[in-house]
Order: C-alpha cells, then sequence, then structure tokens
C-alpha cells in the first residue's frame, strides 16, 4: 500500500515536472500574451513588470519549487487568461465533465453488457457475428466523426438536440454522451465477451451442467458474479479516461467541460491552468484506479483472506 | 502462391494495404486537381461531375485534397511508428540485457508514462510546442514509447538466459554482435506485430491532434484538420466533414484488418 502511494507520488512530481519544463521551453511570451489580448500597445517596461508579478524573471527551478509550495497550500496559481484562481477554473470544468462521464458509464454499460453477455453465450453464431462485426467497424471509426455525425442528423435534421452549448443540461448531455459511450463499447462488448467466455470454460460450469442446473441459472447465479471483478477493472479504467475530458469530443459539441477547457487554455498558453489541468488528470486518474483495486479487496474474498494471513 | 492460398484474408488485406500506399505515393498524380489552388468563384460548391466531393471555403477540390491527405497522413503514420519502434526497441534492449542502475531509471519513466492517459499529455506537448507535423510526432512518441520499451524488455530477459547467448558469451561474441545477431532478429516479429496493429490507431490519434488545431496547419491537406476546417460549415456543407472523415474510417479500417491478419500469419502461437 505504502509502495503504491509512494509509486503514484513520483509519477505526480515527474509528470508536473515535465509540464513545467514544456511550458518553460515553450515559445511566446505569457505576460505578452496576456496584455496583448486587450488590444492596447504595452511598453517593455510594463512587460517588465507582469514578468516580475507572474514570477517569469525566476529561474526555472525556483519557479517551480514556487509553484510545488503553492499547492501544497491548495494554491494551483492564477490563470491568465481568466484572471482567476486555476483552481476555480478547473472546479468549474469538473462538474460538466463529471456528469459526462456518469452519463456515459450508464450508456456503456446499457449497450456493452446485453451484447456482450449475448455474444459470447452465443458464440460462433449469428448474434455473436453480428455484434463483433459492429464492434470492430466502430474501433476503426474516429470518434469525433462519429459526433460531427450524430451532431448533424439527431442536431441539424431532425432538431431534437441543440447544437452548441455552453451550459450543461440534459439535452446538451446526451449527444457527447452517446458518441463516447459507442466509442469505448466497441472495445467494452468485446472485452465482456471474453471475460464471459472465459467463465463459461471453466470447469465449475461443466459441474453445473452435469448436475442438471439450466444454462440460464447457470449463466446469471455463477458466471455472472464471477465475472464482475475483471468487468470493474475495465470500467474503472474507461471512467479514468472520461474523467480525463475527453476534449476531442466536448471541442466537436461545444460541451463545458475540463477538456473543453484545456483545449482553449493551450491555445491561450494559459501556463498555470495548463499545469493544473495535467496534475488534475494524473490525480483524477491515479485515483481511480486506486479506488477499482480496493473495490478489488472487498469484493474478492480470497483477497480479503489473504491480507489478514 | 501457395503462401496465397494459404492465407487467403491477410492476402487481400495486404493488396488493399498496397493499394493505399500507392495512392499515397502517387497522390500529386492521381489528384484530379491541385490541392491547394482555391478559385474564390468555385466556394462550397456540393459534389457534382466536375468536383466529385464538392469544394471548400477556398473553392478548392475535397477530392484532391482527400487523396493528397492520404499521403500526408500516412508519410506521418509511418514516421511515428518507425521512431516508436526503434526507440522502444533500444530502450528495452538496453534495460532488459545490462539491468542494474539503466533498468531501474528507464523502467520507472516507462511506468509514470504508462500510468497516465496519453493523449491528454499529448494534446499538451503539441499544443504548448505550436501545432506542427513534426510536433505532433514529437508528443505521441513521448506518450507512446513506452509500450514498446515494456515489451522488448520482457521479450530480451526472457532470451538473455538461453543457452545460444550464453554459448555466445562464453565464445567471446562481442556484445553488439550478440545484439544484433542473436537478440534483434528473435525479438524483431512481436516488434513489427507490434507496429502494425498499432498504425490505425496512430493515423486516428494524429487526425484527432490536427482535428484540435495542434496538428499539421492550413493549408496542409490533412484529414483531422479538414473535418475541423468542414466543421464550421456543418449547416450548409455536411459534404466538407462527412468525406474526410470517411476517408481516415476507410484507411484505419484496412489497416486494423491487415495488423489483425498480419499477427495471426506471424505469431507461431496463434
Amino acid at each position: 500500500m505504502l509502495n503504491r502511494f509512494i509509486q503514484m507520488l513520483v509519477t505526480l512530481i515527474g509528470v508536473s515536472f515535465m509540464t513545467f519544463c514544456l511550458t518553460y521551453l515553450a515559445p511566446g511570451d505569457p505576460a505578452a500574451m496576456l496584455l496583448e489580448s486587450a488590444d492596447t500597445i504595452v511598453s517593455e517596461e510594463v512587460l517588465e513588470q507582469t514578468r516580475h508579478e507572474l514570477g517569469l524573471d525566476q529561474p526555472f527551478l525556483v519557479q517551480y519549487g514556487n509553484w510545488v509550495g503553492g499547492l501544497l497550500h491548495g494554491d494551483m496559481g492564477m490563470s491568465y487568461s481568466a484572471k482567476k484562481p486555476v483552481l476555480d477554473k478547473l472546479s468549474e470544468g469538473f462538474v460538466g465533465t463529471l456528469l459526462l462521464a456518469i452519463v456515459t458509464v450508464i450508456f456503456v454499460l446499457i449497450i456493452s453488457l446485453p451484447l456482450g453477455i449475448l455474444s459470447a453465450v452465443r458464440q460462433n453464431e449469428y448474434p455473436d457475428y453480428i455484434v463483433r462485426f459492429f464492434s470492430f467497424v466502430g474501433v476503426s471509426m474516429p470518434s469525433f466523426w462519429l459526433g460531427l455525425i450524430l451532431l448533424y442528423i439527431f442536431g441539424l435534421k431532425l432538431g431534437w438536440f441543440p447544437i452548441a452549448t455552453s451550459k450543461v443540461t440534459a439535452n446538451s448531455i446526451i449527444l457527447p454522451a452517446i458518441t463516447l459511450a459507442i466509442y469505448q463499447s466497441t472495445k467494452y462488448v468485446r472485452q465482456v465477451r471474453t471475460v464471459i467466455l472465459d467463465e463459461l470454460h471453466q470447469d465449475y460450469v461443466i459441474g453445473a451442467r452435469a448436475r442438471g442446473l439450466s444454462e440460464q441459472a447457470i449463466l446469471w447465479k455463477h458466471v455472472l458474479p464471477n465475472a464482475v471483478l475483471p468487468l470493474i477493472t475495465l470500467l474503472g479504467m474507461s471512467i479514468g479516461w472520461l474523467l480525463g475530458g475527453v476534449a476531442v469530443i466536448e471541442i466537436v459539441f461545444s460541451y463545458p467541460g475540463i477538456g473543453n477547457m484545456a483545449v482553449r487554455a493551450i491555445m491561450m498558453r494559459d501556463y498555470p491552468l495548463i499545469e493544473g489541468f495535467v496534475l488534475w488528470i494524473a490525480i483524477a486518474y491515479m485515483g481511480i484506479n486506486f479506488l477499482v483495486d480496493l473495490s478489488y479487496n472487498y469484493l474478492d474474498p480470497k483477497l480479503r483472506k489473504g491480507a489478514r494471513s | 502462391m501457395e503462401f496465397i492460398r494459404a492465407h487467403k484474408l491477410f492476402s487481400i488485406y495486404t493488396a488493399l494495404v498496397i493499394l493505399i500506399v500507392l495512392i499515397a505515393i502517387f497522390a500529386p498524380y492521381l489528384a484530379p486537381q491541385d490541392p491547394y489552388d482555391g478559385n474564390m468563384r468555385n466556394v462550397l460548391q456540393p459534389p457534382s461531375s466536375e468536383h466529385l466531393l464538392g469544394t471548400d471555403k477556398l473553392g478548392r477540390d475535397t477530392f484532391s485534397r482527400i487523396i493528397c491527405g492520404t499521403q500526408v497522413s500516412l508519410a506521418m503514420t509511418i514516421c511515428l511508428v518507425l521512431l516508436l519502434a526503434i526507440v522502444g526497441t533500444i530502450v528495452g534492449v538496453l534495460s532488459g540485457y545490462f539491468g542494474g542502475k539503466i533498468e531501474i531509471v528507464l523502467m520507472r519513466l516507462a511506468d509514470m508514462m504508462l500510468s497516465f492517459p496519453g493523449v491528454v499529455l499529448a494534446i499538451a506537448i503539441a499544443g504548448i510546442l505550436g501545432g506542427s507535423i513534426v510536433n505532433t510526432i514529437l508528443a505521441l512518441l513521448i506518450v507512446g514509447w513506452a509500450k514498446y520499451a515494456r515489451l522488448v524488455r520482457s521479450l530480451v530477459i526472457k532470451l538473455r538466459n538461453n543457452d545460444f547467448i550464453i554459448a555466445a558469451q562464453v565464445n567471446g561474441t562481442k556484445t553488439i554482435n550478440i545484439l544484433t545477431r542473436h537478440i534483434l532478429p528473435n525479438i524483431l516479429p512481436m516488434i513489427v506485430i507490434t507496429g502494425a496493429m498499432d498504425i490505425g490507431t496512430m493515423i486516428m490519434e494524429i487526425a484527432g491532434l490536427s482535428f484540435l488545431g495542434f496538428g499539421a496547419q492550413p493549408p496542409t491537406p490533412e484529414w483531422g484538420l479538414m473535418l475541423n476546417e468542414g466543421r464550421q460549415y456543418i449547416q450548409t456543407s455536411p459534404w466538407l466533414m462527412v468525406y474526410p472523415g470517411a476517408a481516415i474510417f476507410i484507411v484505419v479500417a484496412i489497416f486494423n484488418l491487415w495488423g489483425d491478419s498480419l499477427r495471426d500469419v506471424l505469431d507461431p502461437r496463434q
């Protein structure tokens, strides 16, 4: 457990250091970007002063040290473009992304569990072929293209959903969530199928058949409960991925999430915001993986016993 | 002939891949019009006999731009996959064969990269460095090498204690010769398979970065960039977003099929 925490800490430091290096080496002067956006001509003195205020005139390691020091106090610096604390900007975007992630995961489960189970139970029959064909087609389809096409059909032609939103509403969440759910399901269906097939080939299934249990009872009472654990891992990974803010999809639907915010921050060269974003993703992703591992300990009796002895 | 009969599917997919590569190489001759040459009197024309897939906001022929986009996408992807394989092999062999401190440092670094969603970092790197073809490849290389390094390392560790390697060492073969003549030929098939299966994904990721504006820059005929430009005209000119996306889809699908069947042909475990 302690080992795990150290590994996570090392990753956090490494990733944040790398982003910091990048923003330091990047072309363009943030002080100039910050002032020029106000549409005025800036004198060298004002630039110098702004650089000093932002701490940009200090050596690289001092800047990084200051940033980490601020982090420990819960201060991630000020966003250049929004003139707001980075933490506020991140939490604004996070609400949208979290809602989108939750709705997407529900859709993913609705789509891929039944199809994956069907495909495994009827292995090498027509339902299996059809499911596998669509999952193959889906894997090769760029998600942003799928999003654009759904937007064209359901937003423009049928007018069921808004084509651009700046607020998170039930209506604006559905299309991006469906796009993401289809994209993720194409992978998830295959994984569900593999997991269920693995279980179906276990000895206990043969034993249950020999005892004369119906195929339905075997599937629902024996196979599915055993398949829960690997499925949770897979789902955990996809939640981590979704919380990262799926920038491309958020841009397609102009959805106000954290990925959309990050892309704009990059375009504006809003370095504190970018650094905060990358750090946030690292924390969210590893945090979810950690929770998945914890749920293993809780759900798997074998591990619980192992922990005690 | 024998081979084609034994691997029908693989042969079909290989033929399709060769077709795509030929289209990419001869794109400038195949394109009916100059992909850069706009005509302001011909702006946003729907598909017609003169412009097979319509024209864009500058009056450029979409069909010609998609054909030339094959060259851009394929060249970028092949560069990227080759670099990934080379960097991954060097890092993997160094840490797998020699071990010690090099291994600890390199593998810690690889673990760090793997415990983090790569696409996010790629967006940040490409965006901060500034959108360009070279920076896109660099960004995806930085986030992608770890997977190859891990794979190569595990293969090398398995090989290292085989009798034929030990025999070579006892005979006093130079280390560089052991690596190039004994280790490399044995791990090459797996690297090729992994690389081939990654081509489709990489085409998509490159297009994704360009779509966000962090990849190829205008006026380059790149599929992701074309989708981004076409997105603004979704209401009036849907052909601008349909066809470049379809091109990505078809090419990615063919490379995915080819990668899968190549694995079946090469991998003795299957």
